[in-house]
């Protein structure tokens, strides 16, 4: 459904990645993996249409979205950076409704229906209770489940998110792949940014290593993300370990210190 | 997975304690969300120092008076009033009451949806030079001897020519678009602001000197009329658009990156923002003048009792920003003899009341 061609993308002139091509599908979920500073961040920013590519084209069931005007792009694709806050204290509830925008006529505001989407996103990730709390108030968690929640009122086809378990305590970080986990089974495509190896193996469908200004794409992960692979994109010493649970292969990366 | 659940939920009970009653005494206000029922408060309020201002003043008018004199313009009430009365209410007190309102709504407004766009409560509606390009334009025409409705018109001219050249200079910058403005503006406001010194400098020290500081000081005391109308066409020009794109300002306050990737076109709703305002505020600084605090003080007390949502938050504004300032000049106009200068009052209470404002929120 969305393919990266031959894309460019960088600051200015200059290239932070070159030729970059992949394909996402429907209900995929795609880790982007990368030391820090690769470049992880531009390649979503630049997806999402915050950079301009320099060279390239991302394309949508065959048509290039490059020039789609924000509203169009919105109902696409929803973004969750990887901090975010408010200066003004508005309330969850509202926080959500603004993912309604992209469907509001130039100068209306959001109907009685925009408001029962929002409130069944709520629902549906069990934080109807907050509606009323201020969001600049919640824990890193609760506004991190907020922001989902904001992203389904979206109601795009791709949800791309910066670092999505950065900052949550270990029972969050696995409350928030179980959700994403689900939005994926809905058909909603998860394109995410992560500093854990773990997350391709659990959940990807698919993996981008970025490094050096490239980006390789791994299809499968569980299978197919070997160490080799992981100690060259780190550049450091580590050890894959395998294990069975409830018939289940569980990979995880040992650090060697 | 069902244990990782309630790992979360475990939460609910602790953070629903917290701040139990600062959301009790918002809730009051807000309880119906977007209901407009909030603000009926603030239109009583404005109504009542609304007739109370025309019983301020040396020539004492009471209400039962006041309410027939205004009537007979609607209703055929019989004349039991002097001619003095009429001309006091509708030539004197009329259009100075009209300009506190028009002057106070117009400058809140702007602050408002400032603050909203550079994601800053510290903002005020000078913030892009507008007050410093007036300035500029005043204290020239006042220079030249110009009459007053030179002196207006190059007030307004200056105000617009201001912030366009910020704007447009702002735009020619490979930045982030939102410092861009604030240092373009900074930068220009200052030039302007020299170029003020520099006209007060070779001014005539008897009598254009005191008129440029006078003017600078801001007041309403020389308003006519036909200042009204003029007014009141570009501040309500300024004012519609933006009740209009109310609910894209609640997400042109959050971040850049979020608010484009929830469909805003930032840069067309910042371009429509910055003409409204600098509209409305070159029009009030026209006729009064340089009156500062307003702009900063009212969003605040307004989000305090209705919350950030611009829904809510621009009839509020303009309802308070129109009280605020016709007490203000009420009290400028009968505390002394001579009338003092609605920008020092402004800032002498603004600024205090800031202060309260700020410890209060500290300690809820």
């Amino acid at each position: 459904m969305l393919e990266v061609k031959a894309l460019s993308c960088g600051y200015g002139e200059e290239n932070i990645l070159e030729d970059v091509n992949f394909t996402v599908d429907s209900g995929d979920i795609v880790c982007i993996l990368g030391s820090n500073g690769s470049g992880k961040s531009t390649l979503i920013k630049t997806i999402i249409g915050l950079i301009k590519p320099i060279k390239g084209d991302i394309l949508v069931e065959g048509k290039s979205i490059l020039n789609w005007p924000w509203k169009r792009r919105a109902q696409l694709i929803s973004y969750i950076p990887q901090s975010f806050n408010s200066t003004f204290q508005y309330r969850v509830k509202d926080i959500v409704l603004m993912g309604r925008t992209s469907y509001l006529k130039f100068a209306s505001t959001p109907s009685k229906e925009d408001e029962r989407i929002a409130e069944e996103a709520l629902e549906l990730l069990r934080i109807s209770h907050l509606k009323d709390k201020i969001y600049s108030q919640l824990s890193g968690g609760e506004r991190q489940l907020v922001k989902i929640a904001q992203a389904l009122a979206q109601q795009s086809k791709i949800i791309i998110m910066d670092e999505p378990t950065n900052n949550l305590d270990f029972g969050n970080q696995m409350v928030m792949l179980k959700h994403l986990k689900n939005c994926s089974e809905k058909g909603i495509t998860i394109i995410m940014a992560t500093h854990l190896p773990e997350h391709a193996f659990l959940y990807g469908s698919k993996a981008l290593l970025v490094k050096n200004g490239r980006v390789a794409e791994i299809e499968k992960p569980s299978e197919n993300l070997k160490e080799r692979d992981l100690r060259e994109l780190y550049d450091v010493d580590l050890e894959l370990v395998e294990f069975n649970l409830d018939n289940r292969n569980i990979k995880m990366c040992l650090p060697l210190i | 997975m069902t244990s990782s659940l309630r790992t979360f939920n475990f939460l609910e009970p602790l953070s629903e304690g917290k701040n139990n009653e600062k959301e009790w005494t918002m809730d009051i206000l807000n309880r119906k969300g977007r209901q407009y029922r909030a603000i009926y408060p603030f239109i009583i309020i404005l109504i009542g120092i609304f007739l109370f201002s025309f019983a301020v003043g040396r020539y004492p008018i009471d209400i039962i008076t006041l309410l027939k004199v205004l009537g007979s313009k609607a209703f055929p009430i019989e004349k039991t009033w002097s001619d003095t009365v009429e001309v006091v209410v509708f030539q004197v007190r009329l259009p100075r009451i009209m300009g506190a309102m028009l002057v106070g709504s117009a400058l809140s407004l702007s602050g408002a949806v400032y603050q909203g766009m550079f994601k800053n409560p510290l903002v005020s509606p000078d913030i892009l030079g507008v007050s410093a390009g007036a300035a500029f334009g005043a204290a020239l025409a006042i220079f030249l001897s110009f009459n007053t409705a030179g002196i207006q018109l190059m007030a307004f001219c200056f105000g617009i020519l201001a912030v366009a050249l910020v704007y447009f200079i702002s735009q020619r910058i490979k930045a982030d678009p939102l410092i861009s403005l604030v240092i373009i503006g900074i930068l220009i406001g200052s030039i302007f602001n020299s170029f003020v010194s520099l006209i007060k400098y070779m001014a005539d020290t008897e009598d254009k000197l005191p008129a440029i500081t006078f003017w600078l000081m801001g007041s309403l005391s020389g308003i006519m009329p036909k200042d009204i109308k003029n007014i009141s066409i570009p501040i309500l020009l300024g004012m519609a658009p933006l009740f209009l794109l109310r609910w894209d300002l609640n997400v042109l306050s959050l971040d850049e990156d979020e608010a484009k990737s929830l469909g805003l076109d930032t840069g067309r709703i910042r371009f429509i923002v910055i003409i409204c305002s600098t509209l409305m505020t070159a029009a009030a600084v026209s006729v009064s003048g340089i009156i500062g605090w307003i702009g900063l003080v009212i969003p605040h007390l307004g989000r305090l009792l209705v919350g950030p949502d611009y829904r809510l938050l621009i009839p509020t504004t303009i309802l308070l920003g129109s009280s605020y300032l016709l007490l203000i000049d009420n009290i400028a106009r009968a505390l002394t003899t001579v009338e003092i200068p609605l920008g020092i009052l402004t800032s002498l209470i603004g600024a205090p009341f800031f202060i309260f404002l700020l410890l209060n929120r500290g300690r809820s």
